[in-house]
């Protein structure tokens, strides 16, 4: 598989402004060297409790937000320091769809243009020509095509995250960044977008960058699972592996939390103490190491890299090659 | 045991008239029972513009006429001609003024129906100016982090001063006429419109729609037409009725501390300010300009607070 994305070694660290001379006190570590790849076609899903860098993640690879450091490539090209000429290039081929489908809308413009947006933006069609394209994406995401001439507030939940999907297939996207983009649905809605997507996926051979808190869709939905705490990758493996055999302390103690709608099951529940430390000022060594269960030495003072487990397709940034079964 | 069945098909029985029936509504109808607010003030707006519009047609005289043997002559005696036309007490003298007239024997009432015009065109005036001005500097302090910083704390030092006593320095600078009148009032309300736009600039910026526009390639001066104005819109004109009423009283303080429009021009100020000295013993002649000038104030105030609850889209998605 050819490499969509790849993302070295990124981070981003948001300067605390101190009032009144506009003088730095200090650094919000968001992002912390994080690296990925991602193929042509697959799903990739980011996961971590809120706080850990996920969105701010998925913002910078968007460019909204400036890295402070690494690389980021995009089908072979670097797409980090590109001039903003390029970098409106670069926007049709990422596009993205947010969390919440109520202000991700623009109350006063209607359907079709909204959709259309990107395409005039980028030259793509004109006149009749945008109205067949527009009315091939409500389609495509399955919206009745009347809906082109209302306005946002007409629509429900999952209506409007339809309308978004449709507006980031518009410019005809390669790469699609989902931030927590059905956490705010139904169960019911979630399961139809989540449908929707994987559904567009095989039919134009998207790659989704599927940001997410809930592990029970990212078990449905994606290829591979990248799991996040406090700006930092700390597993990253095949969906299968993962939720078999999670390696780092941190995914089985997510893993552990996720419910299961079984009340006869008998589960040993990893309860991790303590709140996620300030990303101001992180641990030092392993940033885990102050919720860790099985926490020595080396942990404070030695920072543990991504490598390889025993498994293939695994990698996990812990001391332990085999962590004990809790 | 068996069941019959009959053939015969049986209408569905009437509906009892317990049900009373909707009060069917026009669209006037429906319109003025949603916003009382908005159609009360809008009245009361309408009727002072045609007041403004027709004074020449209002059964007025020139309102700057001098005619010093008539002058203070009182107002009709109201309650000793309803007296008379009840059928109690004697004809009362026929009035020569119906507002009566002031020292130099002007006509009360043509002075307050030409002062219409002042009021009005001073409040739209200013309105609008400081709206404009306003929302393009707010635009682009919101836009522009640098020009922010800087226009923000001029902003703020016009702020620190009181506007009247700002639209009085500068009216000291400038001379008095009704459009350095609109200027003053104008830089001294720039500040708050600015105020408020750059703060819904800013938190529309932060908004997923301006975000994902962003990163469909929306250029900015595209993302500001197309995703910013629209939704500054509403507080805007929200704001402007405001700033219209304020502007009004403005416009009458400053022409009644003798800072405003040229005392040859009637105004509602200007009017106010002549009777002051016979207050106690005339008091029509502040009364009647004070009536129009209230009632001015209130309908546009009674229009702005209706817009601001018909334009709030939380509000109205009620049905």
């Amino acid at each position: 598989m050819t490499k969509l994305l790849e993302v070295n070694v990124l981070k981003k660290h948001f300067p605390l402004k101190s009032d009144l001379f506009g003088g730095t006190k200090g650094f919000v570590y968001a992002l912390d060297g994080v690296t990925f790849d991602l193929a042509k076609g697959e799903t990739l899903s980011i996961v971590g409790e809120s706080g850990c860098g996920k969105s701010t993640l998925g913002k910078t690879v968007l460019r909204l937000v400036e890295p402070t450091d690494g690389e980021i490539w995009l089908d072979g090209e670097r797409i980090d320091n590109i001039p903003s000429g390029q970098l409106r290039q670069m926007r049709r081929r990422v596009q993205v769809v947010f969390q919440d489908p109520f202000s991700s809308l623009n109350p006063r413009q209607r359907v079709r243009d909204i959709i259309g947006e990107p395409i005039v933006n980028f030259g793509l069609a004109h006149g009749s020509e945008l109205e067949d394209r527009v009315a091939a994406l409500m389609d495509k995401v399955r919206l009745p095509r009347d809906a082109m001439h209302r306005f946002p507030h007409e629509f429900s939940g999952g209506q409007r995250q339809r309308i978004c999907i449709a507006r980031a297939l518009a410019p005809g996207a390669d790469l699609i960044i989902c931030d927590e983009a059905v956490s705010a649905l139904d169960v019911s809605v979630k399961a139809q977008i989540v449908n929707l997507l994987s559904d567009l996926q095989d039919e134009l051979g998207l790659a989704l960058l599927f940001i997410s808190h809930d592990l029970a869709i990212v078990e449905h939905l994606t290829h591979r699972v990248a799991v996040m705490y406090l700006g930092k990758i700390v597993e990253l493996a095949d969906r299968a592996i993962l939720f078999s055999t999670p390696h780092h302390p941190y995914t089985r103690a997510l893993l552990s939390a996720v419910p299961v709608p079984d009340p006869t099951v008998k589960r040993q529940r990893i309860i991790l103490t303590g709140d996620v430390p300030s990303p101001i000022n992180p641990p030092s060594g392993c940033r885990f190491h102050t919720r860790c269960p099985y926490v020595f030495d080396r942990c404070r003072v030695e920072e543990p890299v991504l490598r390889k487990t025993g498994v293939a397709g695994q990698v996990s940034a812990c001391h332990l090659d085999v962590v004990p079964d809790a | 045991m068996s069941i019959t069945v009959s053939n015969d098909f049986v209408a569905a029985p009437t509906l009892p008239d317990v049900l009373p029936p909707r009060r069917a509504r026009g669209r006037v109808g429906m319109f003025l029972h949603r916003y009382p607010t908005i159609a009360m003030g809008g009245f009361i707006l309408a009727v002072v513009l045609l007041i403004a519009i027709a004074a020449p047609y209002l059964g007025t005289v020139d309102p700057t006429a001098l005619a010093p043997a008539r002058r203070t002559r009182p107002p009709p005696d109201v309650v000793a001609w309803a007296g008379y036309w009840l059928g109690f007490g004697d004809k009362p003298p026929a009035w020569q003024f119906l507002f009566g007239s002031d020292m130099l024997g002007r006509d009360v009432y043509s002075r307050v129906m030409y002062g219409t015009r002042v009021s009005l065109t001073v409040g739209f005036a200013v309105a609008f100016f400081s709206s404009v001005i306003g929302l393009f500097i707010g635009v682009c302090s919101g836009f522009i982090r640098v020009l922010d910083a800087v226009v923000m704390r001029i902003m703020d030092g016009l702020m620190s001063i009181p506007s009247i006593l700002l639209a009085i320095a500068l009216m000291a600078l400038i001379g008095a006429s009704v459009q350095n009148v609109v200027l003053a009032i104008a830089v001294a309300e720039v500040p708050r419109v600015s105020r408020l736009v750059r703060g819904v600039v800013l938190s529309l910026r932060e908004q997923p729609y301006v975000e994902a526009a962003i990163a469909s390639g929306t250029r900015v001066h595209l993302i500001i037409w197309r995703h910013i104005l629209p939704n500054t819109l509403a507080p805007i004109i929200v704001q402007a009725t405001f700033i219209c009423a304020s502007a009004m009283l403005g416009e009458a303080t400053l022409s009644f501390i003798g800072a405003g429009t040229p005392p040859t021009i009637p105004s509602w100020g200007n009017i106010m300010a002549e009777g002051r000295a016979l207050w106690q013993v005339k008091p029509y002649i502040v009364f009647f300009p004070a009536i129009f000038l209230s009632l001015t104030v209130l309908g546009v105030n009674l229009l702005g607070d209706g817009l601001r609850d018909a334009l709030d889209p939380r509000l109205a998605k009620r049905i």
